[in-house]
């Protein structure tokens, strides 16, 4: 937690904060746009995004060195890729014959 | 291991006075309360997944109804609560950083700022909750929903039974978020306490830590929350 440096911090937090209210801004304004199938990927990417971010550098994700972290995050992403994935696969298979 | 009945210092050698014993040093401690609260996420993520999981199944079943349904909360204040959330992100880290160069006035700002902006987005949230009240959308006995076109389609009426689950799903989500929220406050209440009596030093401030990761989860659901409840079908 104390090996990086203390001065370059501020502008990496600023940097993301005003990438969060610009992703914000964009997922907000493109909603108004007909892209059809397209919006909901438009604006769960923009998240994504946000949400990666947030992690790596508010949540100092890409600081850390231990690998047991590492693993309980890989982990719990992949835990609840499972649910959503094979749960919407269920249902949206249940038409075919 | 020293074999002391004298209550204080017996130690053989000098440490940090927050170490615990069963930590070999600082840095071991401060990860093990990381990984604690990391796996603590791991299970709020799979408690809100549920959540979520079933928001998806009939937001596909019911594309339309729940396109109505999502037109008639104010998009408006859904985004400007995601900025406030953001920027209560920004002050949460600023405080950690003022604990960490030692700047006593920049740490408890940060934390007053945070906890301002968590009562804002309440405010906020709690002016949304009473329109609906006043639409008679909260799902139960009074709920109505007729004669709200499907976006797109303007010629079919939402099925009001389908609106309802909408209603339910966001009421559910944004409260249980909501209560996420209110616990936040509480812990950086108790933060700003810690705080003030001057506990935390550029050596020790693992309590700042451990309750920022929890407070940017809790902004982690909310930017979810923002498109998938607010964003269904808003074009023209």
């Amino acid at each position: 937690m104390s090996e990086h440096s203390k001065s370059s911090p501020l502008k990496t937090y600023l940097a993301v904060w005003g990438s969060l209210l610009l992703g914000t801004f964009i997922t907000y304004k493109v909603a108004f746009i007909d892209l059809g199938r397209f919006n909901a990927a438009v604006a769960l990417t923009i998240a994504t995004i946000k949400a990666l971010i947030v992690a790596l550098f508010f949540m100092h994700l890409r600081h850390a060195h231990e690998k047991l972290l590492k693993l309980v995050v890989i982990s719990t992403i992949f835990f609840l890729f499972i649910l959503l994935v094979l749960s919407m696969a269920d249902y949206g298979t249940r038409t075919w014959s | 291991m020293s074999d002391s009945t004298v209550v204080g210092l017996h130690h053989e050698e000098q440490h940090h006075p927050e170490l615990l014993h069963h930590f070999a040093e600082p840095q071991q401690q401060r990860d093990a309360a990381s990984l604690g609260m990391w796996i603590f996420l791991a299970t709020e993520v799979m408690f809100f997944g549920g959540l979520f999981c079933a928001y998806l199944i009939y937001r596909r079943l019911y594309f339309g109804d729940f396109g109505a349904a999502s037109s008639s909360i104010k998009a408006g204040l859904g985004a400007a609560n995601t900025a406030v959330l953001i920027c209560s992100s920004l002050t949460v880290v600023l405080a950690i950083w003022g604990a960490q160069i030692g700047r006593r006035s920049l740490m408890i700002g940060s934390l007053v700022l945070t906890m301002l902006f968590g009562l804002t987005f309440l405010g906020i949230k709690g002016v949304e909750y009473k329109e609906k009240f006043d639409e008679h959308h909260v799902p139960g006995a009074s709920f109505s929903f007729d004669h709200v076109p499907i976006p797109g389609h303007p010629d079919q009426y939402a099925n009001p039974r389908h609106a309802q689950i909408f209603f339910s799903l966001y009421f559910i989500m944004t409260g249980l978020h909501a209560l996420h929220m209110i616990i936040g406050l509480g812990l950086f209440a108790w933060l700003l306490f810690m705080a003030r009596k001057g506990r935390f030093t550029p050596e020790y401030y693992t309590p700042l830590d451990v309750g920022g990761l929890y407070w940017h989860f809790v902004d982690i659901v909310w930017i979810y929350l923002f498109p998938l409840l607010y964003l269904i079908d808003r074009h023209p």
